[in-house]
């Protein structure tokens, strides 16, 4: 024989019961979850129930998915065998109550920095706004940004700015030797970029539907 | 504590199973207990390298799926004393790795050697993956031309994503070893300059190991290129990378063209 102690909820049903189950229903709703699995016991001393009545409150617990471990503050003769046993010698303590967190609905970022180079053969989308490369992106690589592309370093891959539709989108680089530039749809291959790329700072634009490149100051 | 490093490169033919050989073979020498393992099955190719090509009787895969132990299918060599080869298999093809194996014999490997040396196959594949699955670091071996140079700066890509490490938040240390660097070449401007390489590349430089007959002189005779002729400079460039890896420091070297009284001469391109 063995003994160990459990930690359980304890109910308090109030006159009226009706309404004190009513409490209990606007718990549930808020977090339906909230009491499966976990032991309750129902604690009678503050009412005065019939053996019937106590019965029915059972059953009403029961429909609402709640389990009754035990009763007490009760009359043993009270309760009939196929009851819940009457339980004595609780010791109050303090629950944790684990309450769902509420998940805060941030705003969507707007801009992607990314602080290593990017790699041949990697592919960054982010069609939500900005991206920033503090480094190179690699021949082989692709930048897709929804906003302007910013690279702190050589591009050599390629940069796909203001995909959706954003004509106004620009793309950045310390030195242009990209296989392909494209600004809301319209590019410009490797061939034309060679053409025009110089080996300074620049920006590409978008001038109605020539792509551009500007060497920056 | 083990290290696992990988030697890997993306392309083919560029030099990992010569750089595997000669930089186990020095570490070795400096007394460091070490293994060489081809992930190369079905084109094993470090047991001719290391001349142990006659005394495979077990490999790799026979450990990964059970069928023999390690201590079995180790090869030690007969001219290095704490160099071993744990070889790949011929027969079968890399589908026979699978990870928990390999990270099984890894593991066992960690408890019984100083550094553990990882052959990887050419390509992105499976058994490249594999190989690069569970190493702390990495030798990155390239060419300086171009489709080399790109090939490996996809594979430092993979390193910081696909590896165990990399998966934990944890970076794999690279390093960065340009083989057959023709110093006849690259005074005439017609390959990638150092600068060129370590500017797409972004990664710290290890060695830079001069294109030289000497390499293909030794993997004939079935030896290390630092083994067969320690006074070689392609031998002399592996083994300061090899005193790299242990931590010390040795200034680089970039090899110049230095031609003989005959080259000039006949007019010869110095190899």
């Amino acid at each position: 024989m063995r003994g160990r102690s459990y930690v359980a909820f304890v109910f308090c049903p109030a006159v009226p019961i009706l309404d004190w189950l009513e409490e209990i229903d606007t718990t549930l709703t808020r977090s339906p979850g909230f009491f499966v699995g976990k032991p309750v016991v129902l604690d009678l001393s503050a009412v005065d129930l019939s053996q019937t009545a106590i019965a029915h409150l059972i059953e009403n617990l029961q429909q609402r998915n709640i389990r009754i471990l035990g009763i007490e503050g009760v009359d043993a003769g009270r309760l009939t065998s196929n009851m819940p046993p009457l339980l004595t010698g609780g010791r109050s303590c303090v629950l944790a109550v684990n309450e769902p967190k509420k998940v805060e609905s941030k705003p969507k970022a707007n801009s992607l920095v990314l602080d290593s180079q990017v790699r041949s053969g990697q592919s960054v989308v982010f069609p939500d706004g900005d991206v920033t490369v503090v480094g190179s992106v690699a021949s082989g690589a692709e930048i897709v940004a929804g906003g302007s592309i910013h690279i702190y370093g050589t591009l050599r891959g390629r940069a796909m700015a203001g995909v959706n539709g954003n004509s106004a989108a620009r793309i950045y680089c310390q030195k242009i030797e990209a296989e392909l530039l494209a600004i809301d749809g319209y590019f410009k291959t490797a061939e034309e970029i060679d053409a025009i790329s110089c080996d300074r700072p620049a920006q590409v634009w978008l001038e109605g539907d020539i792509v551009q490149i500007t060497p920056l100051n | 504590m083990a290290k696992v490093l990988v030697v890997t490169s993306g392309k083919g033919g560029v030099g990992k199973t010569t750089s595997t050989a000669a930089l186990g073979a020095t570490l070795a020498q400096m007394g460091e207990k070490v293994v060489v393992v081809d992930f190369d099955v079905g084109l094993r190719n470090l047991d001719l390298i290391l001349g142990a090509e006659r005394r495979v009787v077990f490999d790799f895969i026979n450990v990964v799926q059970g069928i023999a132990n390690l201590s079995q299918a180790l090869i030690r060599d007969k001219r290095v004393e704490n160099l071993w080869l744990l070889p790949a298999s011929q027969t079968r093809d890399k589908d026979a790795l699978t990870e928990e194996g390999v990270a099984k014999v890894i593991g066992e490997l960690r408890t019984k050697f100083d550094w553990i040396l990882c052959d990887s196959p050419a390509g992105i594949e499976r058994g490249a993956m594999l190989a690069m699955r569970y190493a702390d670091e990495a030798v990155i071996v390239t060419n300086p031309e171009i489709s080399s140079v790109r090939d490996s700066d996809r594979i430092i890509g993979m390193l910081d994503s696909k590896t165990v490490k990399a998966e934990q938040g944890e970076r794999v240390e690279k390093h960065l070893l340009i083989t057959r660097f023709d110093t006849a070449r690259a005074a005439r401007g017609e390959m990638l300059s150092i600068e060129d390489i370590l500017d797409i590349l972004a990664t710290p430089l290890l060695g830079i190991i001069p294109e030289s007959q000497d390499v293909l002189r030794a993997s004939n005779v079935g030896s290390p290129v630092t083994l067969n002729d320690a006074s070689s400079a392609p031998a002399r460039a592996y083994i300061d990378a090899a005193r790299r890896l242990t931590g010390e420091t040795v200034a680089m070297m970039v090899p110049s063209a230095r031609k003989g009284l005959m080259d000039r001469l006949l007019g010869r391109r110095a190899a």
